[in-house]
């Protein structure tokens, strides 16, 4: 009853490949932007500005990132957090050394940096398939992180290695207090997410899924696959670099090769995972989940033991519970998060009835 | 469908019982003061973890048991950093207020990236970043950092003060050119600390430096330590984290042939636990004391007597742990922000009353041990070195102990003792400072305005 289509009518060919083609969709996007933008900023208060919602969209952009690779273009990929150093580190070297270059502007070039990162590493992808392009995508994790250590160019001969990332300046004003850090945040999530949301039902997405599927076959229809799987690689890189870049200068405040370990690489991949692999809100919907889930974990275990359970116990078993939740979800719904939405709204559209 | 209902009833109760927990007591109390705790217990790092915040969390307990801070009875809420900085911003917005509103203190992060990560705010949200003997070194520099101390020690004092112990024992400083002394360290943030100080030294003295880097965890040392035997090196400083790490050397050293008494263990990871996992091979080892371990220390009695004894010790019924080097770090730095509540409590006329991020900054910028009457009153006599805090020194102190592990306790070998030319320690530190500070646009604070304080 709620998402019912009768009466929407498509009377051209523009209103035919709009973008929300039902109405109760763009009600409900027009909806979500006005409370992300006009709503939030006032009412949430620095906790949650600063440690759950800058994060969230910061690694949602970097899932998303990691579900153009892996989701639409078939790619298995662990080097997410490679390419985020290189947009980070790529962001802290142009501020530093072009003087006056807008922040923007900064954020977008090291996109292109990773891009082409991306590119160098992702030619493997042209010999290797599978699993195996997961273990040279691990490699490039290791090396970018390593290069950044060693070659002090990049941190600019610091001794501690640990630099403290610039101010965002915007037209001459500096973005320093949460409010507006999400606000530069939320902006440049939602233009890129508009973008791969049009990507992925073009003829770009096309192409990817279509490599995905079997790429013999795609290559045979004449798609040239060296492209399709290059572009994959650039735009998922771009998409992590500017992740990269948001990471640190919009959440952490500091540019250090250890913030990006293997061990963020992998909670990318599982952000997509569960969330959905090649779906776009997957990607919200599972960092969201890996992000939230062990910090309500931890606020939970505190109001409900306080004292009366050893704090190295619980910490060790949140991890734990946080594993099961994993496996119990994947379990009982393999698509991810992104079908349990699909689902509900199959739903929405026969309610009140079941079937 | 029955699993459907199952799962309906299921969240129903779930959200009854947020319900009803969300509803806690929002009532401002005036005599308490709440302290937020940012913990290690998982991870490579836990052993370190572990002891350190038990160490803090026994003296809170303690001071509560004994009748508070002149009547201001001590709140805390901890939560899990595992060594990681996103983690440790999320813990430290967490905590920043806790239920009833009170704003905490002061933080106190284990590692280095994580101070690194939260030392852009705590001027803002007004939080006291109060490292114990770690942290970001040329913080010492107080018109840089106000509102970040490190006492009483930190990185480059330390690795001075190991350089003189050094040339002790090959003789005087003058003996220390044309050796070979070998820094081997995890490759992060805190491993590469000391190395700034350390080539200004070895230029100075005329011995080889040698860098040699392990990768984190560092857990595979075999040729960073062939290295070492191949090049003839005198002395190596090891500089590693986490008792996996600090086992494998042992062991590795001991397999390439390199005698123990040549290497000289940092604070951090030169506790009990990272000799324990060497077994028979670290004995021998030396490694440098920031305060000193042990339970004959007068406080950590009193806490085993008082805590331990009611049963709310942090470590539960196995008291093994007490006294040694992490647990009695905790307690001393436990023990440093007591002393400034007291000294801020005192000196705006707030005893008995909670304070605010300000007044405690400026008692924490107080801190003075340098009296027997002040050490003893706390029960820290032979504990921590004599020290004070001032507004251009936010390390005071600068002495540990050098100690040796005998295979099954370390036996201090030098009391006390400083680097060789404190004054250049101090210039490195306030160049840097003053250095960071012109290239990020940050005031330098004045120093002629601080006033002095004593206890009457």
């Amino acid at each position: 009853m709620i998402y019912r289509e009768a009466g929407q009518f498509r009377t051209s060919y523009a209103q035919d490949s709009r973008l929300l083609p039902l109405r109760q969709d763009r009600i409900g996007m027009a909806v979500m932007l006005v409370v992300a933008f006009a709503v939030v900023p006032f009412i949430a208060n620095d906790y949650w500005l600063v440690a759950i919602l800058i994060p969230w969209l910061v690694l949602s952009l970097v899932a998303l990132g990691q579900n153009i690779l892996m989701g639409y273009a078939g790619q298995l990929s662990l080097g997410a957090a490679g390419f985020m150093a290189a947009g980070a580190f790529a962001c802290y070297n142009i501020i530093l050394r072009i003087e006056g270059i807008p922040f923007i502007a900064a954020v977008l070039l090291s996109g292109l940096c990773a891009a082409l990162i991306g590119i160098i590493f992702g030619l493997t992808s042209l010999r290797v398939r599978g699993l195996y392009l997961m273990v040279a995508t691990l490699g490039s994790q290791f090396f970018i992180v390593w290069a950044l250590n060693k070659i002090e160019w990049f941190t600019n001969y610091d001794p501690a290695g640990v630099i403290t990332a610039q101010n965002i300046v915007i037209f001459g004003h500096a973005f320093t207090s949460p409010v507006e850090k999400y606000l530069v945040v939320i902006s440049i999530v939602s233009v890129l997410t508009l973008l791969a949301k049009n990507m992925a039902r073009g003829s770009v997405g096309r192409g990817w899924m279509a490599v995905r599927d079997m790429d013999v076959a795609a290559e045979v229809n004449g798609l040239s696959l060296l492209r399709t799987k290059l572009q994959a690689f650039a735009i998922s890189s771009f998409y992590c670099g500017v992740g990269g870049a948001l990471y640190t200068f919009a959440y952490l405040q500091t540019v250090e090769p250890s913030a990006f370990t293997v061990h963020l690489s992998f909670l990318i991949l599982f952000m997509t995972l569960i969330g959905g692999l090649g779906t776009i809100s997957g990607a919200f919907f599972g960092s969201a989940f890996i992000l939230l889930i062990p910090i309500f974990l931890n606020v939970m275990s505190h109001r409900i033991f306080g004292d009366a359970v050893s704090a190295s116990l619980m910490s060790a078993l949140e991890h734990v519970i946080f594993g099961v939740m994993i496996i119990v979800f994947l379990i009982f719904e393999p698509l991810g998060l992104a079908r349990l939405w699909q689902l509900t709204k199959e739903r929405l559209r026969l309610w009140p009835f079941r079937h | 469908m029955a699993i459907n209902k199952l799962l309906r009833q299921a969240a129903a109760g779930v959200a009854m019982a947020g319900a009803m927990l969300a509803a806690l007591p929002a009532t401002a109390s005036a005599d308490e003061q709440y302290f937020g705790i940012p913990s290690i217990r998982v991870g490579p790092y836990n052993v370190m973890g572990t002891g350190y915040y038990a160490g803090e969390i026994d003296y809170l307990n303690y001071v509560n048991m004994t009748g508070g801070v002149n009547g201001v009875m001590l709140t805390w809420q901890e939560c899990e950093t595992e060594y990681n900085a996103a983690k440790n911003v999320e813990c430290y917005q967490r905590l920043m207020t806790n239920d009833k509103g009170q704003k905490m203190l002061a933080w106190d992060p284990y590692g280095t990236p994580l101070a690194y990560a939260v030392i852009g705010r705590v001027e803002k949200d007004q939080v006291v970043l109060a490292q114990a003997g770690f942290g970001r070194t040329d913080a010492a520099y107080g018109p840089v950092w106000p509102w970040v101390f490190g006492v009483h020690s930190n990185y480059w004092t330390q690795i001075a003060m190991k350089l003189k112990f050094m040339a002790d024992m090959e003789g005087g400083v003058d003996k220390m050119k044309g050796k070979t002394v070998a820094h081997l360290y995890i490759d992060t943030a805190y491993g590469r600390e000391p190395l700034p100080a350390m080539r200004i030294i070895a230029k100075n003295w005329g011995f080889t430096l040698l860098e040699i880097p392990i990768a984190a965890p560092g857990l595979e040392q075999q040729s960073q330590w062939r290295r070492v035997r191949r090049e003839n090196v005198d002395w190596v400083t090891f500089w590693g984290a986490g008792a996996g790490m600090s086992g494998t050397a042992h062991t590795t050293r001991a397999s390439v042939g390199f005698p123990a008494d040549r290497v000289i263990f940092v604070t951090f990871g030169g506790a009990e636990e990272d000799m324990i996992a060497g077994g028979d091979a670290a004995k021998g080892t030396y490694a440098v004391g920031h305060v000193r371990p042990g339970k004959d220390v007068p406080l950590v009695q009193e806490i085993l007597k008082v805590v331990y004894g009611a049963g709310k010790g942090n470590f539960g019924s196995d008291t093994t742990r007490v006294g040694t080097m992490y647990y009695n770090r905790g307690v001393a730095a436990a023990v440093n922000w007591i002393e400034a509540m007291r000294i801020a409590q005192e000196k705006f006329g707030k005893v008995g009353k909670a304070i605010t991020g300000e007044e405690f900054r400026w008692g924490y910028e107080h801190l003075d041990f340098t009296s027997k009457t002040r050490r003893d009153f706390y029960g820290i006599e032979g504990l921590i070195p004599p020290f004070k805090v001032t507004c251009d020194d936010h390390e005071g102190g600068e002495k540990f102990l050098m100690m040796q592990w005998n295979g099954e306790k370390y036996e201090i070998v030098r009391d006390w003792m400083g680097p060789d030319d404190p004054e250049l320690i101090d210039q490195l530190e306030k160049e840097s400072a003053l250095k960071y500070a012109q290239e990020n646009n940050m005031p330098v604070r004045d120093c002629k305005d601080w006033e002095p304080w004593a206890w009457k």
